[in-house]
């Protein structure tokens, strides 16, 4: 595994960790629903061939305070400070689910910041007549998020394991208070009215979804290639769920790193 | 004591296989179930049974509020509760009650509630339920994350204005109101009492400490599996130093009552069955989102011996939950039967070991006929209510009960 620092930044005065490890250009990584509790397999691939700087959004592992941002638009302000605050610039973006609309709205309003983009089944846009899975109404027990998020749960569980030392209670709150981040800006539909502003968006943006994604229909992908501002590129990545990086962490890490050496690009 | 009726107005003719060929009686309840004209014929039957409470001697009676459900016909109680004050002229009336945060802008609770106290002269008391996740979250849409906040919120401008003489303006995180000046205001000055229902969270035990509100345990459960919130919720007034004034408290009890216990498990099995095998046929995945209950719930949960005591209740009435046939349904305590000096008795043991004075009465559940509900309640009234009505008189005051003006307009319908 690769050596990982470990480091905090404050955003509108609340500390988010940031996690850091590779080497080469860097690349910034949003984690999707649940957040990171620790560093994955997927960031492992990802830094054999940049330097990746994975920052908690609000509410998510690492990053405890976000009752204090109400609207959307806040949480698009936080995303921005965020990014600010690492001090890269323009950096790539990947930003995975829930994290996906605010990585977008940020690389349309300030894209000095942010100079080419991957998002992984991305949240943002809802159609009744296929409409997305509701995370938020979902039976209690242990298997059904795993068995939801991922092509296969055991991915989820690995990642989840509680390690040795840790307060099962807090460790349980880390998952349930990035759900409930989520909801905050995202309930209940997870439309954020991005399908309106998604033309400011023209940086080159890779739209990656997962071949078994049981979240985010496979339609929704085209709904975001029709609308973004700049040049698109397309993948489905096999064997895997709504959390790609989670299944296919190789496959997905060799998806961008093609995507960000291409010239064109 | 108090003993009130209480009313959650259930939709009598869902299908004997519901719980099989249905998800939910919530939420997501298929709407080609409902028949318009039963619809009409409930809503007099149940009104005719509130009013009859009235009658034969309740000292209130009670309607709540639910959204998109089967066992609840009462998405708007404060329609009811109108209708109540032109055809009662004794018994309180108890709103159990507005969910503050569904309400656009708050105020509108304040006004409806200001009104039905003038209609009813000083009968009103006003209840404040957070809302169940099925209600606020799913049915209305309310941000779970935000729910607890804008309900606090909302409770604050409606309790400044029934007690601000002057217009004032709100300027608050979710409400923003230039002028605030509800017309009209409340007969009960300053405000008619304030009943909370709540499902066992100790914010919310503290919070009823705080404002001196009566917290009122809503759980279909019965007095088994009520004892341990009951019990938490006391351990809490006593570390917060409030005294054991059992007024502080509600409950909420299904009670059927017949010449002999036999004669009651014959009459009551079937609307009881209906009850907890179909009403109660929720589903699990509208039960718990993200940020309804609060991190400090949470870790109380695990850490507070108080909480563990709410906890323990919570898992009482979820492991009884599963009893829906009537032998279960009985030996749990969710539905207490007798002949009325069985149940009087067993009530006031009850009350006086979870220490209620406000004791919430289901007499009618399920599919009861209304012929039935008047017999339950006649006989409650009758042989029941006046072997608990002289208890805790003697040694509390009841703090929390409206204040009628003693000279009421008296409808043409009631006179």
């Amino acid at each position: 595994m690769a050596q990982v620092k470990s480091s905090s930044v404050t955003v509108a005065g609340h500390p988010c960790r940031v996690l850091e490890a590779g080497a080469g250009s860097p690349v910034v990584y949003l984690a999707g629903i649940g957040g990171l509790p620790k560093w994955s397999p997927f960031l492992d691939a990802l830094s054999t061939t940049h330097r990746v700087i994975a920052p908690s959004l609000p509410g998510f592992p690492g990053a405890p305070d976000f009752r204090h941002l109400d609207d959307y638009h806040e949480w698009v302000v936080a995303t921005l400070e965020l990014l600010e605050a690492l001090r890269e610039a323009p950096v790539d973006v990947v930003a995975s689910s829930v994290s996906a609309p605010l990585s977008a709205e940020v690389a349309g309003l300030a894209p000095e910041r942010v100079r080419r983009l991957v998002l992984v089944a991305p949240f943002g846009m809802y159609d009744d007549t296929d409409p997305t899975t509701d995370i938020w109404a979902q039976r209690p027990g242990p298997d059904v998020l795993p068995a939801l998020l991922c092509n296969s749960p055991e991915n989820w569980t690995r990642l989840w394991e509680i390690p040795a030392g840790e307060d099962p209670v807090e460790w349980g709150i880390y998952l349930t208070r990035a759900m409930e981040a989520a909801a905050r800006f995202l309930f209940p539909m997870g439309n954020t009215g991005i399908a309106k502003r998604l033309y400011r968006v023209r940086q080159p943006t890779l739209l990656v979804n997962g071949a078994n994604d049981r979240v985010i229909p496979a339609s929704y992908q085209q709904r975001f290639a029709t609308r973004l501002g700049g040049p698109v590129v397309t993948h489905t990545v096999a064997a895997a769920g709504h959390l790609v990086d989670f299944d296919q962490p190789a496959e997905l890490a060799r998806q961008i790193n093609a995507f960000l050496v291409d010239q064109r690009y | 004591m108090k003993n009130l009726w209480f009313h959650l107005m259930p939709y009598k003719d869902l299908p004997d296989d519901f719980r099989e060929t249905h998800p939910s009686v919530w939420v997501d309840i298929d709407s080609r179930l409902l028949d318009g004209a039963r619809v009409h014929e409930h809503y007099h039957e149940y009104l005719d049974e509130l009013e009859y409470a009235g009658e034969v001697g309740f000292d209130g009676v009670c309607c709540n509020e639910h959204h998109q459900n089967g066992y609840g016909l009462m998405p708007s109680p404060n329609l009811i509760a109108a209708s109540l004050t032109r055809r009662t002229n004794a018994p309180m009336i108890c709103v159990m009650g507005n969910s503050l945060a569904l309400y656009n802008p708050p105020t509108r609770v304040a006004e409806e509630f200001a009104m039905l106290d003038c209609m009813s002269g000083g009968r009103l008391i006003a209840g404040f339920p957070v809302g169940t996740p099925m209600d606020t979250v799913f049915a209305y849409g309310q941000n779970p994350s935000k729910l607890r906040d804008r309900y606090l919120e909302a409770h604050d401008i409606v309790m400044k204005a029934w007690t601000t003489p002057e217009t004032f303006s709100f300027n608050g995180r979710y409400n923003q109101l230039r002028y605030v000046n509800v017309w009209p205001r409340p007969v009960q000055k300053p405000h008619p009492p304030v009943w909370i229902p709540g499902g066992g969270s100790v914010e919310t035990w503290q919070w009823c400490a705080e404002m001196d509100y009566v917290y009122c345990y809503l759980s279909y459960f019965g007095y088994k599996a009520g004892e341990a919130t009951m019990k938490g919720f006391w351990e809490e007034m006593r570390r917060l130093g409030k005294d054991r004034n059992p007024y502080r408290a509600g409950f909420l009890q299904f009670v059927g009552v017949a010449e002999t216990r036999e004669e009651a498990y014959r009459l009551y099995k079937a609307p009881a069955e209906y009850f907890y095998g179909r009403c109660l046929h929720v589903d699990p995945r509208f039960a718990s989102p993200p940020g309804y209950q609060s991190e400090a719930t949470i870790r109380a949960r695990v850490q507070s011996q108080v909480a563990q005591a709410a906890a323990q209740a919570r898992a009482a009435a979820a492991a009884g939950a599963s009893a829906r046939t009537w032998d279960d349904i009985v030996d749990a305590g969710y539905v207490i039967i007798g002949s009325p000096d069985e149940v009087a008795e067993k009530l006031r043991e009850v009350c006086v070991n979870l220490n209620v004075g406000h004791l919430m009465l289901l007499l009618q559940f399920g599919n009861m006929e209304s012929d039935l509900v008047r017999y339950n309640t006649q006989l409650y009234a009758e042989h029941v209510l006046p072997q608990l009505r002289d208890l805790f008189d003697d040694q509390y005051e009841d703090r929390w009960w409206p204040k009628p003006l003693p000279t009421r307009a008296v409808p043409r319908a009631v006179a």
